[in-house]
């Protein structure tokens, strides 16, 4: 009895459809509730890229243009990425980090949660953030910047930002289970924040300095504001294919260290 | 048809001897050097509560773990309702308490309890878990807001909220002040009465007296002692006076109050309910007594252990 057997845990147990749509019903509602009251998460999560959307898009710039688009526009879009970036880091690493290192998993795994609707219910929470906070800068855009769009467009840049979300959340569990409860967040930290400057989300990409630009076509976060600027019309000439390819390597690269650290689990203790 | 149901029925009523729900069979289980089970042989039978009684780091907890399909042992056979711990299956008829450093937060009582029974298939009222864990005052407190005891009784909720047949209770009672004690040991004792099956560990020898049909004792990952309350307290009461002395095996016997005389190379061992009145006689009778040493009777270092911690959690 090692490993083989471990891995039954993974055979499922027969239930009704309805049954498990409802266990992945109240598991996602709860993991929402639970970082919707924690004060901070939402206030680094939300507050952080509206602040720095009021502050750099529409207080300082904004009666100019980036290669044609407005400020205001354009910041959207990569305040955009910051904000969706940081949802899907934060919601999904620091929690599974937490709930790892601290135990509350294991009740969760003595139980008979089916172990994906954990997973599952991480993403949809950060998905559903990076839609609030996509929403919440539009308004902002519209309200105060003169940010004009077709619904067309608008859809779009929102639905590409929301599945943004897909490889920060794959990113946040590979780092969830290789980082201890404490060490998570100044972890996702250390990687987050340089990560967007040199992807651009600070500073338009044309005006980062070369090497830096080198650097930031092996980010995703370069690749996803690229594919959000592309649907304003604002994006770097390079097809949306090489970048969505980028992002979906990216994931897989992300799903693969999650599962290491997930199957070590099985196997042995911790705490 | 009907003939196959009935057998199914009468050994799921009769907790007789066959009716073995949980076991571990010659187990041992390593983290790294340290060699938390040595052969441990253990069984829980449909209907009881067994105590797994042991000091701090006994390897109580880890029994625990590997009943729950948690980790897999090093060696020998974990078995749960007749087949693998990790089985699901088995899952939706075992609840579990555990000992959690951190439980989210922000979530409230009924939330949690909301949630862990819809994982399954026919849980508890709601009204009624609550009332069976003392939460109904508490339902919409928030869990960072509750004090520890409150928190306790809020995992409790969750082991009993699907209903299970066969429960773990890994410390429950720790950090409980002696009412929310009290009011969680009957409510134990009624789920046995409804027809379940619980496993506890504690490391309180009273806790496992006034609760447990059986009480396993274990210690440094070996189980010492198995039995009744009953049985097991026998070997702990009382004490072992040992001295050099010119006084002869029959005569000591007759002194009152000794319960058995064993010659030890030159050297007498004498077992006692109370050890002064005994040392009285002796050295009335032998002037020249040396050697005296008087110590607790069996599982010595086990319950210097537990006592050493109770004393560290009672308030005298």
């Amino acid at each position: 009895m090692s490993t083989a057997a471990m891995t039954l845990n993974s055979v499922r147990i027969e239930r009704s459809p309805r049954h498990t749509a409802t266990i992945y019903w109240k598991e996602a509602k709860y993991e929402f509730l639970k970082n919707l009251r924690l004060r901070v998460y939402t206030a680094s999560v939300l507050s952080f890229p509206l602040m720095f959307y009021v502050l750099f898009g529409l207080v300082l710039n904004a009666k100019q243009a980036i290669g044609g688009t407005g400020v205001p526009t354009y910041m959207i879009a990569t305040w955009g990425t910051f904000g969706v970036m940081g949802a899907s880091l934060f919601g999904t690493a620091a929690g599974l980090a937490s709930d790892r290192g601290l135990g509350w998993l294991q009740v969760k795994r003595a139980s008979p949660m089916p172990p994906f609707a954990y997973f599952a219910a991480k993403l949809v929470t950060s998905m559903i953030f990076s839609t609030i906070i996509v929403l919440a800068l539009f308004a902002l855009g519209v309200a105060f910047g003169g940010v004009r769009m077709p619904l067309t467009e608008f859809a779009r840049l929102l639905g590409t930002l929301v599945a943004g979300s897909l490889p920060f959340s794959a990113m946040g569990l590979a780092l969830g289970y290789f980082a201890g409860p404490n060490s998570a967040p100044p972890m996702i930290n250390l990687i987050y924040l340089p990560m967007s400057f040199c992807s651009g989300l600070w500073v338009p990409f044309m005006f980062l300095p070369h090497v830096v630009q080198q650097i930031a076509r092996v980010l995703p976060p370069y690749h996803l504001s690229q594919l959000a600027l592309g649907a304003v019309g604002a994006g770097w000439r390079e097809p949306s294919a090489a970048h969505w390819g980028a992002l979906i390597a990216f994931t897989m690269i992300c799903l693969g260290a999650a599962r290491i650290g997930f199957q070590r689990d099985q196997e042995k203790m911790y705490g | 048809m009907i003939a196959t149901l009935e057998p199914a029925q009468a050994t799921r009523k009769s907790p007789s001897e066959d009716a073995i729900v949980a076991s571990l069979e010659a187990v041992n289980k390593n983290y790294g050097a340290v060699r938390a089970l040595r052969g441990v042989n253990f069984r829980v039978r449909a209907g009881e509560i067994v105590a797994l009684l042991g000091p701090n780091g006994a390897g109580k907890t880890t029994a625990v773990k590997l009943l729950l399909g948690l980790m897999p042992p090093n060696a020998g056979k974990v078995r749960v309702f007749g087949g693998d711990p990790t089985d699901p299956e088995n899952r939706l008829r075992t609840g579990a308490m555990l000992q959690v450093g951190r439980v989210p937060e922000t979530l409230r009582v009924r939330e949690h309890i909301d949630l862990f029974s819809t994982y399954y298939p026919n849980p508890m009222p709601a009204s009624e878990v609550l009332a069976a864990a003392g939460l109904e005052k508490l339902r919409d407190r928030k869990y960072g807001e509750l004090s520890g005891g409150q928190k306790q009784r809020v995992l409790f909720a969750l082991a009993i909220c699907g209903d299970p047949d066969l429960l773990f209770l890994d410390e429950p009672t720790v950090g409980l002040d002696v009412e929310a004690r009290r009011l969680l040991w009957e409510e134990i004792r009624h789920m046995v009465s409804r027809g379940k099956t619980v496993l506890l560990t504690t490391h309180y020898l009273q806790e496992a007296d006034a609760l447990a049909d059986r009480i396993a004792v274990i210690n440094q990952g070996e189980i010492i002692a198995q039995g009744t309350p009953a049985e097991i307290k026998a070997l702990t009461s009382g004490k072992k006076i040992r001295c050099i002395t010119r006084i002869g095996v029959n005569e000591l016997r007759q002194i009152p109050g000794v319960k058995e005389v064993r010659e030890d190379r030159e050297a007498v061992e004498i077992h006692a309910a109370e050890a002064e009145p005994v040392v009285r006689e002796l050295l009335a009778r032998d002037a020249a007594l040396a050697g005296l040493e008087i110590t607790r009777a069996g599982l010595e270092e086990a319950f210097l252990a537990l006592t050493q911690d109770a004393a560290q959690l009672s308030p005298n």
